[in-house]
């Protein structure tokens, strides 16, 4: 099962590492990351792998969003097919 | 892979342009509930219902989460209750509505439809019954929704039901007087109903369905809106490829969460109803989509024109994108739930003739107006009549959903609160339609229904 998570909010330091921390607490694999810096905003997407993941998606999603809290930016994660669904036939 | 850009363009949609999927409704079948015993009768209902529902919300929420898409609403419909009713000989239904408001509450669905009769030939016992409890049972009910189908194409119109109708309307306005006649805001008439429609207050589960079934009602007027920004000034040509393609994007969000909901209550998947429907939201709105498309205001000269290529377009980008399209499908306009239609309304540019021609074009009908207090019931039946009569040549599904606002005249409004916004009291022709209307009997069928 893959996941996009995306994480949008003013830049700081470590964001990246606390996500990256998170999901490997989470035993989440990233398969694609690309990130941008636009006018101090900090823009990210990730493509993970929930394959290995022991616990609930929808848990996971509760419990990253309360990261973003935490960390002062808004990360949200999403499953692939409404993705695939919308943008392929 | 999926890109970066497609990501953000779904997340856009979701985030700023209120893209939701508006309902998913449990169809359940209550015919073989029926008994001689009312009481018994209204328990059976309850457990089946409750039975069938239980974790319908909870599903709902854990797919929003899923997927990071708004669910608006979890609704039930029922069998029409005239047909389940009959059995009992009883003189009111109105024990049956407060059963299925108990039962709503319980599963904590927000509306239920179903206290419904279908009588587009002529009433049976049962169906006037059902109609004369309609006043009663939506003035002491919170979530029951109601409707009549009293014309079909095949069959014409039933022009005693449409009087009777008329009264009733003004009835359940006198009886939720003191809540600004919300009464009416919870019943719909119909010509062609359709039976697996998701969307109240018309929804019902129609006889030709199975035991249980999962509808889900897409909408996302401010995604089209937004998506037609990028083509100001284009020609019509670009207009619509514009509406298909976001129409087609909107339904395929639709049926993924329909799938997943089928699968995970283990029931099956009905159909996606890819209507276009508004919040009183700014920016989730049908007018909004008008004034991008050129016009200064809706009920502007060309807003016909304007609904005819959005209701058609949306169709065509929808069935490609689902080979499950049914319900109502196309473009809802009801006034109190748009802020620029009442907007439209409040400064005159938008009328009751405007709207009644634009629901020659549209998915509905004339829905959610309010008109002065005093307007008589063989009024209401004649606005009722024309609005049939429109569904019944035309082959179309028409409805009529209006709120005669008691102690309301033209110029002040009428508040309903949430989802169903508040209106202006629109003025009504003046002269009368008595006569006709006292006449009573049916309309024939049209001619092109002879199709055999």
């Amino acid at each position: 099962m893959k996941g996009i998570i995306t994480v949008v909010g003013k830049d700081k330091v470590g964001i990246i590492a606390k996500v990256c921390t998170f999901l490997s607490e989470e035993n989440i694999n990233i398969l694609d990351i690309s990130q941008t810096i636009v006018q101090g905003y900090f823009n990210m997407m990730m493509i993970v792998d929930l394959g290995s993941t022991q616990n609930n998606f929808v848990d996971i999603v509760d419990r990253i969003s309360k990261l973003g809290q935490e960390i002062g930016v808004d990360i949200r994660l999403q499953h692939q097919d409404i993705f695939d669904n919308m943008h392929r036939i | 892979m999926i890109s970066r850009y497609e990501v953000q363009e779904t997340n856009k949609m979701i985030r700023e342009e209120n893209l939701d999927i508006r309902t998913i409704t449990m169809g359940i079948n209550l015919l073989d509930c029926a008994c001689e015993d009312m009481n018994k009768l209204c328990d059976k209902i309850y457990d089946r219902i409750t039975f069938r529902a239980e974790k319908l919300v909870e599903t709902g929420e854990i797919i929003s989460k899923k997927y990071g898409i708004p669910i608006v609403n979890k609704r039930i419909s029922v069998t029409p209750i005239a047909l389940v009713g009959g059995a009992t000989g009883a003189s009111s239904y109105v024990p049956i509505a407060k059963a299925l408001d108990r039962a709503a509450q319980t599963v904590g669905v927000n509306f239920i439809g179903g206290f419904s009769a279908l009588v587009h030939k002529g009433c049976s016992n049962a169906d006037n019954v059902l109609i004369e409890s309609i006043p009663e049972a939506l003035d002491v009910t919170q979530n029951v929704c109601s409707s009549v189908n009293v014309g079909s194409t095949r069959t014409g119109i039933n022009m005693d039901a449409v009087k009777r109708i008329g009264e009733i309307i003004k009835l359940t306005a006198e009886r939720t007087g003191d809540r600004s006649s919300i009464g009416c805001a919870k019943f719909v008439v119909f010509c062609n109903a359709p039976e697996d429609n998701p969307f109240m207050a018309g929804a019902f589960h129609g006889v030709g369905e199975k035991d249980a079934v999962i509808n889900v009602g897409v909408s996302g007027p401010g995604v089209v809106k937004k998506a037609l920004e990028d083509v100001r000034g284009k020609d019509f040509e670009a207009l619509c490829e514009q509406v298909k393609r976001t129409a087609f994007k909107i339904t395929r969000a639709g049926q993924m969460v329909a799938r997943e909901a089928s699968a995970m209550l283990d029931v099956p998947f009905g159909i996606i109803d890819l209507s276009l429907a508004p919040t009183p939201a700014v920016g989730d709105s049908i007018a909004e989509i008008f004034e991008e498309m050129g016009l200064e205001s809706a009920g502007a000269p060309g807003t016909t024109a304007a609904l005819a290529i959005l209701n058609d377009s949306v169709k065509k980008g929808g069935v490609m994108a689902s080979s499950c399209v049914g319900g109502l499908s196309g473009a809802f306009i009801p006034v109190s739930e748009d802020h620029a239609m009442i907007r439209a309304a409040e400064k005159g540019a938008l009328t009751l003739e405007k709207l009644e021609a634009m629901t020659c074009v549209c998915s509905v009908g004339l829905d959610m107006i309010a008109i002065p207090g005093d307007t008589s019931a063989a009024t209401i039946s004649g606005i009722i009549a024309d609005e049939m009569a429109i569904g019944m040549i035309n082959a179309k599904t028409t409805a009529v959903r209006i709120i005669p606002a008691i102690g309301k005249k033209v110029g002040e409004s009428v508040e309903f609160g949430g989802l169903l916004g508040y209106a202006p009291i629109m003025p009504v022709n003046p002269y009368q339609c008595v006569d006709f209307i006292n006449r009573g009997g049916r309309i024939p069928a049209p001619i092109h229904s002879f199709k055999n």
